[in-house]
């Protein structure tokens, strides 16, 4: 039984979080500096974008969610090392269908919510049919 | 694409190549890491709800104060480092258990706890503010909305450093064996992944919230 993932041969599956690497330790210490410095970048220009005047007021949400899930995408990549390669694809076909489930349960709610709340009675209306 | 995707096809998984089988199960590493990796996708949905109930619920303050009157930004910027920087030595922990150099292991994992601890901290004393200026939990369904899904993270954080300290003292105790290996990567995998959806929590909660 091989206890390390540097036997396994480069063209098979890797588990999830393990890094497909040639390189010695210290490129791998760079890599996750790398993902740190990004993922600093990404949290800064959120934070200032959130309290900023500078841009087009309505355009901050999809600002910040654009910029969520690019840090989303860098965690992904050098933190979590879930990658597009051939040894990934398990893991990224996962990731995927988690993906569709969470877009399902966050805008279908967002979606049926509001429509409730388009098509209801306003509140003093109600109350006065219930008297 | 596709002639690249051809071209390429002895990198392909599924292609056995030419006198070299794959056969048998995969190693445990990997039946291990990917079994663990469902289990944080299937967390990631069950916290997906709680963002579609924060979302939901946002403007439901019942007259009491909403995110943009209560959260403290320059706290939560403060947070998001604490938990960013944890992330970053959780990974040089991950290189020094591949290295098997237990020093540099404990060191980061001791920096990472140790960053953790700081980020409850901080999210902690916000908590105890908010109720102690009658912001709490059952004050509107705006905030018991807001304490259930950043409590739970929180939650998760604390059972993280739990299975962070265990860690340490398997691997004090019984050093770089490949089933405490097996665990040092599912660790791993959990506090990265608290990481990504504290992404969600500051920028859904904090910074949306307290625009609304």
């Amino acid at each position: 039984m091989t206890n390390g993932h540097h036997e396994i041969d480069h063209n098979i599956d890797i588990a999830p979080g393990d890094e497909h690497f040639e390189g010695g330790i210290g490129e791998r210490v760079l890599g996750y500096l790398t993902g740190l410095g990004l993922a600093i970048l990404l949290t800064a220009t959120s934070f200032f974008v959130a309290g900023t005047d500078l841009v087009w007021q309505p355009s901050i949400p999809v600002a910040l969610v654009v910029l969520a899930i690019a840090q989303m995408g860098v965690h992904l990549v050098f933190f979590l090392h879930i990658t597009t390669g051939a040894d990934n694809t398990n893991n990224v076909l996962a990731l995927a269908f988690g993906v569709l489930i969470v877009m399902l349960v966050i805008g279908g709610s967002l979606w049926i919510m509001a429509n409730l709340n388009h098509n209801m009675m306003p509140m003093d209306l109600l109350m006065q049919m219930q008297r | 694409m596709a002639v690249a995707t051809m071209a390429r096809s002895d990198g392909d998984p599924h292609h056995v190549r030419g006198g070299e089988v794959h056969s048998g199960p995969a190693p445990k590493r990997i039946v291990t890491g990917y079994g663990f990796w469902i289990f944080i996708l299937s967390d990631m949905v069950m916290f997906s709800a709680f963002f579609a109930t924060y979302a939901v619920l946002l403007g439901q303050t019942a007259g009491g104060p909403s995110g943009g009157q209560l959260f403290d930004l320059p706290n939560v910027a403060i947070e998001t480092g604490f938990l960013l920087a944890s992330s970053f030595t959780c990974g040089l922990a991950t290189i020094a258990a591949d290295a098997r150099n237990k020093l540099w292991f404990q060191i980061a994992m001791a920096v990472t706890c140790l960053f953790g601890l700081a980020f409850l901290t901080i999210e902690g004393r916000e908590f105890a503010s908010l109720v102690a200026r009658g912001a709490g939990p059952t004050r509107s369904a705006f905030l018991s909305a807001f304490f259930t899904l950043v409590g739970c993270h929180g939650l998760h954080v604390s059972g993280g450093i739990l299975w962070l300290l265990t860690m340490m003292a398997q691997v004090f105790a019984k050093g770089f064996r490949a089933d405490i290996q097996r665990r040092i990567l599912c660790f791993a995998l959990s506090w990265h992944a608290l990481d990504i959806i504290w992404i969600a929590v500051f920028t859904v909660v904090y910074l949306l919230g307290s625009a609304a």
